[in-house]
């Protein structure tokens, strides 16, 4: 049964022998800053995701309808600040974790990837506020 | 104890080859080796395999036994066995040489890259250091420190298969004993070296490692310690 | 069991991959959902058209499958930073389990309010 055995075959190794090209120490940091942000803004979502579960949750019972959400976050500074936050800081977690994904599985790394990333970033920030304005203005 | 008779299917060849198949007398107390050991007496002396110590503390003889990473010499077959079958390959994640014999040289050179390396600061004319067993960095040093290198940890992690530059739990473990070490003179150096994307933050708690660890260590437990001394030191600016 | 998950049959692995499967499909999720609430620009009967479509009772049990996927990402987020942060050593496998369970009920919980009305 051929193919089933040693998982790893010798070709899609990397040489063998030092290959001290090891990124630079900028780069080494750049990747624990942005291991730190994803972990920073896991922390903040951690509430917030809390939070709009909750809300959702009262919300949904009897059905939504766009009335009853803009009657509740129409004019609310309060909501306003939750949900931008929020919105920035899915901003930062979701396009660090896609570019791992994206590392891992589809085998892509480098600096095409990263411009993709930050046009991501910027994109579901620029969509989330957007969400935030039209609902709670 | 079933049947008498184990069939037993042992990789044959390199990177390229197949499982070959053998029947192996069934024996009370019998280890994995024993059964490799067996095939290679009577019936395939070609069989190429690695064992030294027999007793577990050379780390030589892993194998991915019926798909799982095991110290051979010290995994009996019944714990290992399915339906009276075993199926005995090469470690995963490194270079297969011949038949159950893999190329550990990434795995230690990813040791020397992780700056697995003592660095003393005494002299000999110094009195010996005296370090206290209560301390907290020699306990986080201790839970570490009883590695017998045998691989199970590198060939049971998905990272190391996705990201072939890092540097793995073995290594990253060593480094964490001597982050811990009072008598290091370079913790600085190797924070730099096991940080990062081939580093301890590419691990994301899978936990292979933990789960086989043959020593019963938590390598996860011991990068985790790196992440949150790198990322200190990254805020900081000292990587 | 395929030889290739046994190794992988435990539960911190299980984490991960409901952990990052449950991720990806969110992401995938959060741009539909800012485009929906963005309808708002439009006034209350923009929104009110973009919600209706929520009424077919498909995408009622997507809405709590997006949900669980939400709790459980939270959970197991919460699991994560415990064990990257935390000294830790033989609690780990009932964290993992506590996460599952708290997921369980903030599905349940929604989705009984969804369902229930109230
Ligand atoms: S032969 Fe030495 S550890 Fe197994």
């Amino acid at each position: 049964m051929k193919g089933v055995g040693p998982t790893t075959p010798a070709a899609s190794q990397p040489p063998l022998l030092e290959k001290e090209g090891r990124s630079s120490r900028g780069a080494v940091r750049a990747e624990v800053l942005l291991w730190l942000a994803q972990r920073a803004s896991a922390a903040v979502l951690g509430i917030a995701v809390l939070i709009h579960l909750a809300t959702m949750s009262y919300a949904v019972r009897g059905g939504i309808s766009a009335a009853e959400i803009l009657a509740r976050t129409r004019g609310s500074l309060g909501w306003l600040l939750f949900y931008g936050v929020f919105v920035l800081a899915v901003a930062v977690h979701v396009p660090i974790g896609l570019r791992t994904i994206a590392q891992e599985w589809a085998g892509w790394r480098g600096a095409g990837l990263d411009v993709i990333v930050v046009a991501i970033a910027f994109a579901l920030l620029a969509l989330g506020w957007r969400a935030v304005w039209a609902v709670c203005a | 104890m079933s049947a008498s008779l184990l069939q037993v299917r042992v990789w044959r060849g390199g990177a390229t080859g197949a499982f070959r198949s053998y029947e192996v007398p069934r024996r009370e107390s019998q280890t994995v080796l024993d059964v490799v050991t067996y095939i290679q007496r009577r019936l395939e002396p070609g069989l190429a395999y690695r064992f030294a110590c027999r007793v577990g503390m050379c780390g030589s003889c892993a194998m991915t036994v019926n798909g799982v990473a095991r110290w051979t010499c010290r995994t009996h077959v019944a714990k290992a066995v399915v339906h009276d079958t075993l199926e005995i390959a090469p470690l995963a994640n490194l270079p297969v040489i011949r038949d159950l014999v893999t190329d550990m040289r990434e795995f230690f050179d990813k040791w020397a890259r992780a700056k697995g390396r003592f660095v003393p600061t005494a002299t000999r004319r110094d009195d010996f250091a005296v370090v206290c067993p209560d301390r907290p960095e020699r306990r986080a040093a201790d839970a570490a420190i009883e590695c017998i290198g045998c691989g199970v940890c590198y060939a049971s992690c998905d990272v190391v298969r996705w990201n072939p530059a890092y540097l793995g739990p073995a290594a990253l473990n060593r480094a964490w004993t001597l982050v811990n070490d009072v008598r290091d003179g370079d913790h600085r150096t190797r924070l730099a070296a096991v940080a990062g994307d081939a580093g301890c933050h590419a691990c994301h708690t899978q936990m292979g490692c933990t789960e086989r660890c043959p020593k019963e260590i938590a390598p996860t437990a011991s990068i985790a310690g790196l992440k949150r001394a790198t990322a200190r030191a990254a805020v900081k600016g000292e990587l | 069991m395929n030889r290739a998950w046994r190794a992988r049959n435990h539960p911190a692995y299980w984490a991960f991959l409901v952990h990052r499967l449950s991720g990806l499909a969110l992401a995938v999720f959060l741009p539909a959902h800012f485009l929906v609430l963005g309808q708002a620009l439009r006034g209350e009967a923009g929104l009110e058209g973009a919600l209706r479509w929520t009424d077919s009772p498909l995408v009622k049990v997507a809405e709590i499958a997006i949900v669980v996927l939400l709790a459980a990402h939270l959970t197991g987020g919460v699991r994560m930073l415990a064990l990257e942060f935390l000294p830790w050593r033989d609690w780990q496998k009932s964290l993992a389990a506590l996460a599952a369970g708290a997921t369980v009920l903030f599905g349940l919980a929604f989705a009984l309010a969804l369902v229930g009305g109230g």
